[in-house]
Parts: structure tokens; sequence; C-alpha cells
């Protein structure tokens, strides 16, 4: 039996029996000077905090964090004295492009409300990146985002994960090596959509069991796929004389491609789920179907099981403050994301889900860490900053990569004018492996979106 | 006589709380909102349910005592635009009174304006999305009728309401009439904007006795209403759009309207005009991105530039501008850190939407104001600061809300 014939074999068989991954990503790191940013207080963002301390950024990286660095002869200084560096901000929720500025009709590209259940369109092929959003993001420190398609559907389709920065494709964007997520939606919105229609779903009852019928169809797949794979390797270690047609390849299904990603644990799972008994009945689906819940999105009852989502290692990604725009949203509280944050080994995320939460991260969580502070969390900002970085580069498979202001990672940090934590608080500078892609200093250099060009003109009388 | 001597001091206790007790709070950063700016270790006597004095050293020996301890004291916040006590959970139309909208449950009506639709008849004091706002700080509020799907370019009749749970009363000097312009209402007026305009022309008209052969606009309580308006009376247009705010501001003094700007996303472009009309905005700082084609010139600074060239602002909040009220704060510290001096961050969530709205009782800390204050653990427009302790009409507000309860309920224990 040749084994690396074997080898290839398997690693052609899921997905797609493609070479390679279609629309890949096609983003460069630029070319930039070193850069080191001295004095500096650092949130590295895994909950520690560095006073006076210098980081330098070479070649794309984070060379060296220190305190008293030598100046390299090459690196351009910055003064970070009195000001803090934090990771870049990362949203795990946006609709940035999928729903792109102005908002008009045709800019409605983000719920395929045509089936309840869609995983086979996909979020990058509605994103439009001239979108004025990503630039304003980027003056609130974002570096990326993972963009999603809406919540319309039960099970809507893959999510994107990008990098911030200025671009006219969407693959110039895509974050290189980011694994794709996947948009699931509880409650409300699905049961509206197709129940006002007179359509499954009507009901909660109605989408659990179009999540079922979905899984059990993977599930099938995936077992269709396995015996193929089986029946070619013994094919190719047979002898070529007598083994008789090569084995028929099961059809691709676009769809149960993309739930049998899921399945196979290369898929992360981003559930738009509000109240807590429903998140508990899909931690119960994944069970069943043997798979995981990667983030809650939206959560706005987590904190009424913040210890199930800690033991299941499921983060919640949630709003500082939104509740009451539907039933589902009523018992919504300000100390949500503290008390989730508060469980054992939990996974706490401030989330945006909005053009403007995007551009004032650090203020939701600001928020969030007050009212957890007087409710006797004492939580410190480096501590809270984690929710916008490290937990929220985990819970979209990136966290190896960007979350933290550690040796080896991506250069992707904000320099602000102050504690992020606060009203007053600025992006200063925004780099982004290692480039800097916004300075607030130089408002020439700042990027507008095609779209603003020659719209801006001044009525006079 | 006696007796309505009697009734009229019967009225004038019910229109004061009913348990106000005579607090001094004492050493308080008093940011007074008024001419007298910031106030460092000062005390505010409240009796009666009015502010009695402000000063340094008071002494009343009936009196609460509170120590501020340098803690920062403003007038209650407005809440914006809301439909605060008109809707408990937005998605649910049971819920929902802010908005006259025959069309929407019985198509191909005629089309038609109901002036006097008025939200002070659904007005529920006691609706459970008031305490949550209350305790963060926002003791009033203007109740403002909806141009939805279904409804009508004039809105109908709001009014500020006191958010002390009890008052179900409008205040009578803060009347307002509603109208939506520009590209948000244009499907109701046969998609285009420049009907908006033909419509409110012809319902003018008809209010003035004008005969007509097709359908009419107006009932006859529209008419009397529309009237009660042409003469001076207050009348808030919904409007981003430069060009249709210059258009609005021409409309208005040609019908003898008092116009107030809501929206204003590009108020800042003809800034100059609506400091020469003396026209107040009603903005939400926070916008900067083009919602639609009337809001290209969409920045942070629309408030500073608007403050700079002197016309006097007020906020509030675009979307689920009702649960989210307390907000507002929120939106008025980015307009500072957006350039906006701080005291007129403030003014413009206390005393501004107080006189723009005719309420000349509250919205500011001085002598013979309502003591409608609230008493900060930190810098009243920061993020991180939270309210105390509020007090409406002199009465210190229990600071619970079913947040609290919940928040109690399900606190991590340690």
């Amino acid at each position: 039996m040749n084994l690396l014939r074997i080898a290839i074999v398997l690693a052609l068989a899921p997905p797609l029996l493609a070479a390679e991954a279609p629309y890949p990503s096609t983003y460069q790191v630029p070319a930039s000077a070193p850069v080191l940013i001295r004095d500096a207080t650092v949130l590295v963002g895994d909950g520690s905090k560095l006073e006076a301390a210098d980081v330098l950024l070479r070649d794309g990286r984070i060379a060296a964090v220190a305190l008293d660095l030598e100046v390299p002869a090459d690196a351009r200084i910055v003064e970070g004295k009195g000001k803090v560096l934090t990771p870049g901000l990362i949203d795990v929720h946006s609709h940035l492009g999928v729903y792109a500025s102005p908002g008009m009709m045709s800019h409605q590209d983000g719920n395929e409300m045509t089936a309840p259940t869609t995983p086979n369109v996909w979020a990058e092929h509605s994103l439009n990146p001239n979108d004025p959003g990503f630039d304003t993001a980027r003056a609130g420190g974002v570096t990326s985002m993972q963009i999603l398609p809406g919540s319309a559907n039960l099970i809507g389709g893959r999510g994107i994960t990008v990098k911030n920065v200025p671009a006219t494709t969407y693959q110039a964007m895509k974050f290189p090596g980011a694994p794709y997520g996947l948009k699931m939606a509880c409650g409300e919105n699905p049961k509206r959509v197709y129940g006002t229609k007179g359509a499954a779903p009507m009901t909660n009852m109605g989408n659990v069991a179009g999540y079922r019928k979905a899984f059990l169809d993977a599930q099938e797949y995936v077992r269709a796929q396995d015996e193929f794979t089986r029946k070619l390797v013994a094919w190719e270690s047979n002898d070529k004389k007598d083994r008789g047609d090569r084995p028929t390849a099961p059809k691709t299904d676009l769809a149960l491609d993309t739930l049998a990603g899921v399945l196979r644990g290369e898929i992360l799972v981003h559930n738009h789920c509000y109240r807590a008994d429903e998140m508990a009945t899909m931690l119960d689906l994944a069970s069943e179907f043997g798979f995981r819940i990667t983030a809650f999105h939206h959560g706005v009852e987590a904190y009424k099981i913040a210890d199930l989502l800690a033991a299941k290692g499921t983060c919640a990604a949630l709003w500082a403050d939104w509740w009451g725009f539907k039933m589902e949203a009523l018992d919504g509280i300000q100390e949500n994301l503290a008390f989730v944050d508060a469980a054992k080994d939990s996974c706490a995320i401030v989330h945006s889900d909005s053009p403007e939460g995007i551009q004032r991260l650090n203020q939701e969580a600001a928020k969030a860490m007050a009212h957890g502070n007087r409710a006797g969390l004492e939580i410190a900002p480096e501590r809270a900053i984690r929710w916008l970085t490290a937990n929220a580069a985990k819970a979209i498979g990136v966290a190896e990569k960007v979350g933290t202001i550690e040796v080896g990672k991506q250069a992707d940090v904000v320099l602000w004018n102050g504690s992020p934590f606060s009203v007053y608080a600025k992006a200063e500078q925004v780099w982004i492996d290692g480039a800097l892609r916004f300075d607030r200093s130089d408002r020439n250099s700042w990027h507008q979106a095609d779209v603003m060009l020659g719209m801006r003109k001044e009525v006079t009388p | 006589m006696i007796r309505r001597l009697f009734t009229l001091a019967l009225a004038l206790a019910l229109a004061l709380p009913a348990a106000a007790e005579t607090v001094l709070i004492r050493n308080a950063r008093v940011h007074t909102a008024d001419v007298a700016g910031t106030l460092e270790g000062s005390d505010v006597l409240v009796r009666d349910g009015l502010i009695a004095e402000v000063g340094k050293a008071l002494v009343a020996a009936d009196a609460r005592v509170l120590e501020a301890n340098g803690r920062a004291l403003t007038p209650g916040l407005f809440g914006g635009l809301t439909a605060l006590g008109l809707e408990d959970v937005s998605a649910e139309i049971g819920s929902v009174d802010h908005a006259y909208t025959p069309g929407a449950v019985m198509p191909a009506q005629p089309l038609s304006m109901r002036p006097e639709f008025d939200v002070a008849h659904a007005y529920n004091p006691a609706s459970m999305v008031i305490p949550v706002q209350v305790i963060e700080g926002v003791t009033f509020t203007l109740l403002a009728p909806s141009s939805m799907p279904g409804g009508s370019l004039v809105g109908g009749l709001g009014g500020l309401a006191t958010l002390d749970g009890s008052s179900i009363d409008l205040l009578p000097a803060s009347r307002t009439l509603f109208v939506a312009l520009g590209s948000g209402a244009s499907p109701l007026t046969g998609n285009s904007r420049a009907a908006q305009f033909m419509l409110l022309d012809q319902a003018i008209r008809e209010t003035r006795g004008a005969l007509f052969e097709g359908d009419r606009l107006l009932t006859l309580a529209g008419r009397e209403t529309m009237a009660k308006y042409l003469g001076g009376g207050r009348v808030l247009f919904y409007v981003d759009r430069a060009v249709d705010i210059r258009r609005t501001l021409a409309f208005a003094k040609k019908h003898g309207m008092k116009p107030v700007i809501a929206g204003g996303v590009e108020a800042w472009q003809v800034a100059a005009e609506l400091a020469a009309a003396k026209v107040p905005v009603l903005i939400d700082p926070l916008v900067n991105l083009p919602g639609n084609f009337d809001q290209f010139g969409a920045t942070l600074e629309n408030a500073a530039r608007l403050h700079e060239a002197g016309v006097r602002i007020a906020f509030t909040m675009s979307g689920d501008s009702s649960h989210m009220a307390r907000k507002l704060r929120q939106a008025a510290g980015n307009a500072v850190a957006n350039g906006l001096p701080w005291d007129a961050g403030l003014a413009a969530v206390t005393a501004n939407p107080a006189a723009i709205f005719g309420a000349n009782d509250r919205g500011r800390i001085s002598v013979g104001q309502r003591a409608d204050l609230v008493l900060w653990s930190g810098d009243p427009l920061e993020v991180t600061s939270l309210a105390d302790q509020v007090w409406i009409g002199g009465e210190a507000q229990p600071m619970t809300s079913r947040q609290t309860l919940l928040r109690d309920r399900y606190a991590p224990k340690r």
C-alpha cells in the first residue's frame, strides 16, 4: 500500500475535492519599517499589564516586548508615554460589507431569506469592501472582524474573517489561515420570517426540528464521503488488473459540505441565540450530532447560564446594554458580560453587530466593566481588554496569530491617547501586520471608501 | 369660590411629588447647566420638590443631609425623542402605541393626515422601561409620535413627560406637532420628497378653509390642530439633508410655525442659517455613516460645528431611542470627545432640550427649578460613571428596575 498515495487521496477527499480552498485570500502584508513604541502602558490581552514597556514591531510581527529595549538603528520611534497600547480590537460579529452603507435596498445582502436553511451561501460572496464602515471601524481600533450572514435563517451560511484593511476585493482582506464560521440563529427571527409566510419554522420547536433535519442530512453526507474515501483507498491499493472501475465520488452538495465541515470540526459554529433555555437546547443539539458551538452571539440571557457556558467551553459574544427591542431581549442586563466573565474558564466577548458599535467596542467594554465593578466583581482594565482581543481571537480561531501583544504574533496593535475604557479615548495609531493603517494626527491620510468620494458637498446659501 | 380655591390647592398639591422631603446635598461638584457653570464644593437645598438654595455652607435645620463628597451633581437628564411609556417591547405591536398606521392594517386607504393623533392618550407612566432609564439619570423625555409605514408624514402630537412613574399629563407648554420629511418618509408620500411639501401645502390650504374636489387630507379635528400650530406653534421636522433643512426653514417661516429640526445629519452644513433663524436642532452625535442619500455629510463633529456656529443643540438617539435612552449620556460624551465643549455637552441633554420644548421649570440647577437631580459616581458624561442617586421633583427615586432585580437574582455567588 502506497502511504503517500493514501495521504493524497485523504487530503483530496473532503471538502469539494479541491487541491486548494476556493476563493483564496490574496491579502499581502505590506513592507514596513520597524516601529518601536516606547514607554507605553501595555494591556497585553492575556489579562496582564506592563507599565512603561517597549514594543518592537518588525516585518509584520511583534518582535520584542520588554522594559528598556535597545533602540534598533532602523526603527521609527513612537513615544508611548502616558498612552496605552492594546492588541488590535477584534469584532466577532459584524455585517459590514454585507449591509454596506449607505443602507440602500441593493445593499441588503446579508440574509438569503429564501429558505430557512442555507449553509450553501457564503457571506464573502456578498461582501462589498466599498463600505465606509470599515474605515470608521479602523479609526476605532478594529483590526480584524468576522463578517456573518444575518439571522433570518436557522442556518444562515458561512462567515468570513478579514483584516480591516482598505481593499477593492474581499479576497485582499481575507484573513489568511482563519477558519470559516457558520452562522446559526435561534428564536424569534427565523420563526418570524418563515412563520409569517405560513412556512416552517413557525415556532421554537419548528426551529429545532429544522436544525436536526439539516444535521441528520449532514451526517448521512459525511458517511457517504467517508465510505467513498475508504473504497477509493482500497481501490488504489488493489492490483490494477482486477480492481474494477474506480469508485464514483458522491455528488458534492454545497450546503451539506458546509455542515460536514462543522461535523469535522473545521468550521466554527457561531450561534445567534438570546435566551438561556434556547442556548441550553442548542448545546444539547450540538451534543446530539457531535459538534461544538464555538460561541453564542447576543446571548442577552447568558448570565443565567454562565457556568454551563464555561463548562462547555462555549464563548458568549455580547452587547453591553442592548435590550427590550423584542421579547427574547427583554431580560438583558448591563452586568451580562461581567457575570459571564466571572465563571471559571469563561470566554466573554464584546461584539457589535452594528456599524456604530464597532467604532467604540472599547466604550462598550468600559460600560460592562463599570457595571460589573458596581456589582462587586473588581474587573481591571487588563482583564476587560480580553473581551475584545484574546477572547474574540479564540472564538474565530485565530488566537495563535492575533489577540495579544506577544512576541511572534502578528503586529496588530493600537495606541490609545489614554485609557481605552473612557468615552474620551481615541485610537491615535492603528497598525495591522506592522503597517500603520490609521494615524489620527494626519487627517489627509485617512482612507475614504470610494462611495464617499464627491458626496460631501456643502450647501451654502 | 371657596370650593374653587380648594380645588386649586388640591391641584397644586397633586402637581407636587407626594413625599418630597427637604434634602441638603452637601459638598457636590454642581454642574448647573446654567450661566453659573460648574460650582465646586457647593451645596444644593431641595425643599417642596424645588431647588430652594444653591451655595456654599448652606444650613437647613429641617433637612436630611446627604454628603456628596465632591461627587458630580447635574440636572436630571433628557431621554431624547422616545416612546418611553408608549412601548414596552419594540417588536411586539400589541405593546407599541407611538404611531397611527391605519394603512398598515387596512391597505389602500386614501391618503390622510391625522395631526390630531396624540400620543398623550397612550402614555403609561408605569411602563417597566421607564425605571431602567431613570436609575441612569434620565428624568424627562419628549414623547414622539412616529411616521411609520401605513401612517402619515404628519405623525401627530407629542410632548414632554416627567418620568416620576405617576405623572400622566404631558407638560402643556411642550406640546409639539411632528412632521417627517426626506428619504425616510418618502414611501409615505408617493415615493417623492417633492410630494411632502405638496401635501403639507394642501393640508394648510384645507386648514385655512380652501375647498377641494377630491379627497380631503384632514378631518375637522385635524384642521383645528393644524390651525393651532400654524399660529406660532412648535413643529418638529425630522429632516437630514442640508438642502431639505433650508427648505424646511423657509416653509416654517412662510406658515408661521416655530420649527425644531430633528435628525439633522447634515445640519452643520447650514449651521449659519439655523443660527440666524434661531432654530434648534436635535441630533444623534454618534451618526457618522450615511444611512441613505440624505446623510452623506454625516460627521462626528456635527455637534461641535453647530454649537460653534451658535445653534442651540440637544441630543436624541437614533434607532431604539426608548430602550437606549440611557445611552444619550454616552452620545454626549462622544460629542465632547469630538470637539464640543463639555458644558455644551451637558446642556445638550439638560438645559437645551428643556428650553427647546418650553419646559422652563427644569434642565438647570438654579433656585426655583424643579429638583430633578442626579448624583454621579464620576464625570457624568463618562461611560464608567454611574448614577448613585436620582431625584425627580425632590423625591429620591428607588434605584431599582427589573434589570437590577434580575442582576441580584443571578449575581455570581462568591
